[in-house]
């Protein structure tokens, strides 16, 4: 995972609601076995207007995206992660996010800043001439018209984003604590540690 | 001293949690995995990479499901039918090869346990009670109808969990759907979650984990409590719950993978240990009135966009918020509906009785029960009816069902996800309406351009009589 610090350019002002993860990415391109190339199918049905932002001269390849309310709503799939960093997406500001979409996409190093909604309709119409910029450190938002936001976000998380740790080997590294835990779970419901009997 | 009351969700919580870190964040054991092929591929090439493997096989159990067609899978003389579609082959022939290879219990095509994941995993006994199961699907959220912590993971968390059988998470809020009364007749579960999804909101339950309350669902079956807690996440919520009791564990009795003996008394001793204790509060409670609750349809592009079948179509200007008022009318542009509109007379052109919320066997009965002595009407073009697994096709069989359906001229097919998305061929046309028994009516869900409106089974069956949505209630 990329380590992330900050993010600064020009912001794509999508500003919809209850966008969900068919839309991000349709289950056609589910199909794939790589997490690459999945840009191309990235908001494909609005991307049939010629006239949408993603593909416009101005927003193409803008490294945010700024969205309304339960962004990321619907399945877990996490090619709606993969897709937007195709498209060059390393921030999602919204007023909120799906929780399945919030963990896809820190985990794969993407940045979801949540901030009001007044403060998202600011940004929105910032971004439509003038880029603007996030620090994960200080945790703002900032305009060039001296706007200044703070964003909450969990340490843990901020930790690995700043660091581009990879959770998995975290985890790994507690293997004497899940052991215990194991032991511990087996002796008191043996039938639940049994599952399908395979050896382990 | 004594303890405070805790409700079910805290008791499987505390009784798997590994550790807890000082900021919150738990490293919680994970019970029961399911894979299926479409979340998987990366997950198991990254343990390739990485040189790691499956810590707990045993508690990992893998089927496909959702590119499987739904035609027949092996010719007459048992050879494979080979699958058009190179990218949906070549993802199945990725898990056939993934499962073995990590030593991971593999259900095959052909396998009459076959079926949907979350079919599967309550079929087998595999899903228990107070256990945490998670699939790399967000309808996981199914398995809480038998009282487990059950919640769908993207793949990196697939990943984790393979490796490490566990994950890192922060404890939810919870929120109790409390339902007062009982339903009326002619009124389904499903109609019930549809009605609960349009009080609370898609959004409403992010952030929590939903217990179902009251009489209602202690009276319910468990495959309508499978249904219920399969479209929490359509309101926002990761997982849905149901105490377990008498119903659950007659359910489970003899599966394939429920504890046996002496284990099947400790276990039901533990089961029953786990319902939220009297005086446990909840971070938000919502109550509904089941008296309100009518046969119900959608007629929007979100879950929430509910209305009872008597109903019609909401004009757009009569939403309070203004961003509600741009979806409903991009809805109703997407939908080819106008405000104002009687729900009981837009037609149909397509029936699709199946997916992991609609496709047990309870489900293929109130179908057939509407169905039975009548046929579809002139103007529905294409009907299917796809059993959630092998085992309820050939329940369906012994029972006449399929009979039934075939009678009625609808298609009979084989076990799978089908045209809840459309990741096999099984697609509604552009343009098209379908009265669907799947849980997501979103823009281009069954299909580029697709029309969706969720049903109950009954329901399906009622628009596939008429050519119309309409009430089950009047039909007979």
């Amino acid at each position: 995972m990329e380590a992330i610090r900050q993010v600064e350019g020009r912001a794509i002002p999508f500003g919809r609601k209850n966008v969900d993860t068919d839309v991000i990415i349709p289950a056609k391109w589910l199909k794939t076995i790589t997490r690459e190339g999945l840009g191309r199918g990235a908001f494909e049905s609005l991307r049939e207007d010629p006239d949408n932002l993603f593909d416009s001269a101005e927003f193409k390849g803008s490294p945010i995206l700024i969205a309304g309310d339960n962004f990321g709503c619907g399945s877990s799939r996490e090619h709606a992660a993969w897709a937007l960093l195709d498209l060059g997406i390393t921030c999602v500001i919204a007023p909120s996010f799906s929780d399945i979409f919030s963990g896809n996409a820190f985990k794969n190093g993407i940045l979801t800043v949540v901030l009001p909604q007044e403060q998202v309709d600011r940004l929105l119409e910032v971004a439509k001439t003038d880029p603007i910029a996030i620090d994960l450190e200080t945790q703002t938002v900032t305009t060039p018209f001296q706007d200044r936001f703070n964003f909450e976000i969990d340490p843990f998380r901020k930790h690995c984003l700043l660091n581009g740790l990879d959770e998995v080997g975290l985890t790994l590294a507690r293997d004497a604590a899940i052991s215990t835990y194991e032991q511990k779970h087996r002796a008191e419901l043996p039938w639940l540690a049994a599952g399908t009997g395979v050896a382990a | 001293m004594t303890s405070q009351p805790r409700t079910l969700y805290q008791k499987i919580w505390d009784a798997h949690t590994v550790e807890t870190r000082d900021d919150g964040t738990a490293l919680i054991f994970i019970d029961r995995h399911l894979v299926h092929e479409v979340t998987s591929p990366q997950a198991f090439e990254a343990l390739r990479v990485a040189g790691r493997k499956v810590r707990r096989p045993d508690l990992t159990l893998a089927v496909p499901d959702h590119n499987l067609p739904t035609t027949a899978r092996r010719t007459a003389s048992g050879a494979r039918v080979p699958i058009a579609d190179l990218e949906s082959a070549a993802q199945l022939d990725a898990l056939e090869r993934n499962a073995p290879a990590f030593g991971i219990r593999y259900i095959g095509d052909a396998d009459v346990e076959q079926g949907i994941v979350h079919v599967v995993g309550p079929e087998q006994g595999f899903s228990l009670p107070g256990a945490t199961i998670v699939c790399g699907d967000s309808h996981t959220a199914c398995h809480g109808g038998l009282g487990a912590l059950a919640f769908g993971i993207g793949t990196s968390e697939v990943e984790h969990v393979l490796a490490t059988q566990t994950l890192l998470l922060k404890q939810s809020k919870t929120m109790e759907v409390r339902v007062e009364g009982g339903l009326l007749p002619g009124v389904s579960p499903k109609d019930l979650i549809l009605h609960i999804i349009g009080v609370v909101g898609t959004a409403g339950g992010t952030g929590y984990v939903i217990e179902y309350r009251g009489k209602v669902f202690e009276e319910m079956s468990i495959e309508g409590r499978l249904t219920v807690c399969n479209m929490s996440i359509e309101a926002g919520a990761r997982a849905g719950l149901i105490a377990p009791d008498e119903k659950t564990f007659a359910f489970l009795k003899g599966r394939t993978y429920a504890p046996k003996g002496a284990d099947w008394d400790a276990a039901v001793a533990w089961w029953k240990s786990l319902a939220t204790d009297p005086g446990a509060t909840f971070d938000k409670s919502v109550t509904i009135m089941a008296s309100d609750v009518q046969p119900t349809v959608t007629w929007g592009t979100s879950p929430e966009d509910v209305v009872a079948i008597g109903g019609v179509v909401p004009d757009p200007a009569s939403f309070a918020d203004p961003s509600k008022q741009d979806a409903a009318r991009a809805s109703l542009d997407y939908m080819g509906l106008e405000p104002g509109q009687r729900m009981d007379e837009i037609e149909i052109q397509n029936v699709f009785i199946g997916s992991c919320t609609n496709s047990r066997i309870e489900d293929l009965r109130a179908a057939a029960a509407v169905l039975k002595g009548k046929t579809k009407a002139a103007n529905v073009r294409w009907g299917i009816v796809v059993p959630g697994s092998g085992l309820v096709k050939r329940q369906a069989e012994d029972e006449g069902l399929d009979q039934i359906f075939t009678a009625a001229g609808l298609e009979w097919r084989e076990p799978g996800c089908s045209a809840c998305l459309g990741m096999n061929p099984d697609k509604v046309p552009a343009g098209e309406r379908c009265a669907s028994t799947s849980n997501r009516n979103f823009v281009g869900r069954q299909g580029p351009g697709a029309r969706t409106h969720l049903v109950s089974p009954a329901m399906a069956a009622a628009a596939a009589v008429t050519g119309r949505l309409t009430d089950v209630r009047k039909l007979t």
